[in-house]
């Protein structure tokens, strides 16, 4: 194959699956940011359930699973997306080189544990890593990772262990494209209709595991976590709730803030007011989460979980349930009528 | 957060600095983004999970060096995985994998086998057979 090097507009991002959505519309003339992509595909979550456990500690997370922004976003904004799987290795590779020949810069989704470009510390068994290739030199991929601040280069061996890693879940050499960009962009439309899901996902799923109230969920348990699992455990799941709100893999440094930035941009594209304030509403909350995380930090350096600072800890997350509840609660009644 | 309060907190942790992309508040209040290359709670929990690891591997080594192990132990820990993902990695039941983990059955394995392994974990077969880290 002869080297290829698309022309490609790389932007460093908070999350790759926003950051992805965001870099390859932008390449096929749709210039949405990173935020923008994250709230029309209702990105934000809260999911805390306790019986499932990712190696060996209760699963947590701060945003829906992977793979849902990106299709919601393309839907609400009319994009229609190639996307495949190969049982056969050697077949996706001559996919992802016959779209690259074509011209066509691909989605992929891969396992963070082998690329090797990534600081070795952050590099963990998570499958659902997005990044994108551009190009092609010799025996080596150029790759647009959103979370990387440059473009990078990966060797096509390493590619292909990451393309089919094994775990849950296994990415199955998933690659991706979007094929046909709407002429016409409803944007008002999109937002709302963005917004109308997470309002919904956050007030009235009436499960304790999902939205706000499973944000009181987790503070109910966390107080009770050094008297039911004891010290070592207690600091384990703690500092585990703190990753998950920073960056699980290669995450997102704080959803709440990419939500409000969200907000804030629609506000002013739409030019409402009100969403101006639910962003600075959230913002409050976002500060909230981090005094949250720097105490619960705190804790874990310590590594002493006494009752009182967890007590302390999940009064915290209790405050965040009841602003976030509010908050999207009000979102979701009234979005429609703007 | 605003972005005058992006924290600049760089991990300890050798290979761990990496650029973060924020989403802060100027002074007018307009949203706006803001590169930060760690913030402490972050690097907390991350250096609990590597010490947590690196226990586990260390534990594991001298459960090998002293015969009750097989190096496949260690270096699943080392490669952060567990018995079901190494089982997926390898084609084999997990009870194939956890009969792997026996010294003496891994004696035994076939050279095809530890190929296999060898290729998971990215090293030769020769360093899987004779590391001396592994070894009295």
């Amino acid at each position: 194959m002869t080297d290829i090097a698309l022309n490609f507009e790389h932007r460093h991002s908070a999350h790759c699956e926003n950051g992805v959505i965001s870099n390859l519309f932008r390449y096929n003339g749709l210039d949405i940011s990173e935020p923008m992509a994250f709230g029309i595909g209702s990105g934000l979550f809260f999911i805390h359930i306790p019986f499932i456990k990712v190696n060996g500690i209760p699963g947590t997370s701060y945003r829906i699973w992977p793979g849902q922004i990106f299709k919601r976003a393309s839907k609400r904004l009319g994009v229609e997306m190639y996307s495949d799987t190969f049982r056969n290795p050697k077949k996706a590779k001559e996919a992802l080189d016959a779209s690259l020949a074509k011209g066509i810069p691909v989605g992929l989704v891969v396992s963070v544990f082998y690329l090797p470009y990534l600081p070795e510390v952050f590099r963990f068994h998570f499958n659902a890593h997005n990044l994108v290739v551009y190009g092609k030199e010799g025996n080596e991929y150029l790759i647009s990772d959103p979370v990387m601040e440059h473009v990078t280069r990966i060797h096509e061996d390493d590619l292909m262990r990451a393309r089919y890693a094994k775990g849950t879940p296994e990415p199955m050499g998933k690659m991706y494209y979007p094929t046909l960009m709407p002429k016409e962009i409803n944007m008002k439309k999109a937002i709302v209709e963005g917004i109308y899901k997470t309002g919904y996902d956050m007030s009235h799923i009436p499960i304790p595991f999902f939205g706000s109230k499973a944000i009181r969920y987790l503070a109910s348990k966390l107080k009770d976590y050094p008297e039911k699992v004891g010290d070592r455990k207690s600091i384990l799941y703690l500092g585990n709730i703190i990753r998950m709100q920073e960056e699980i893999g290669t995450g997102g440094a704080g959803f709440r803030f990419v939500y409000a930035a969200f907000l804030h941009e629609s506000g002013r594209k739409l030019e409402n007011n009100w969403l101006i304030d639910k962003s600075k509403e959230l913002t409050k909350t976002g500060d909230l989460w981090r005094d949250f995380a720097f105490k619960a930090g705190r804790v874990c350096k310590n590594r002493s979980a006494d009752k009182t600072s967890f007590k302390d800890l999940s009064d915290i997350l209790v405050e965040c349930s009841h602003q976030e509840e509010k908050l999207f609660f009000e979102l979701y009644s009234k979005i429609k009528t703007i | 957060m605003k972005k005058e309060e992006v924290p600049q907190d760089i991990t300890k942790l050798e290979k761990g600095p990496m650029n973060w992309v924020n989403y802060v508040t100027d002074e007018n209040g307009e949203y706006t983004r803001a590169i930060s290359n760690g913030w402490e709670p972050e690097n907390i929990a991350l250096e609990q999970v590597w010490d947590e690891v690196n226990a586990n591997v260390e534990a594991t080594r001298l459960k090998v060096v002293n015969g009750e192990l097989s190096p496949i132990a260690y270096y699943l820990e080392k490669n952060l995985m567990d018995i079901p993902l190494l089982a997926s990695y390898v084609d084999k039941w997990q009870w194939q994998v956890k009969r792997h983990l026996k010294p003496e059955v891994f004696q035994s394995l076939s050279e095809q086998l530890l190929e296999k392994y060898a290729y998971v974990f990215k090293i030769s077969v020769e360093e899987l057979k004779h590391n001396p880290l592994l070894k009295k």
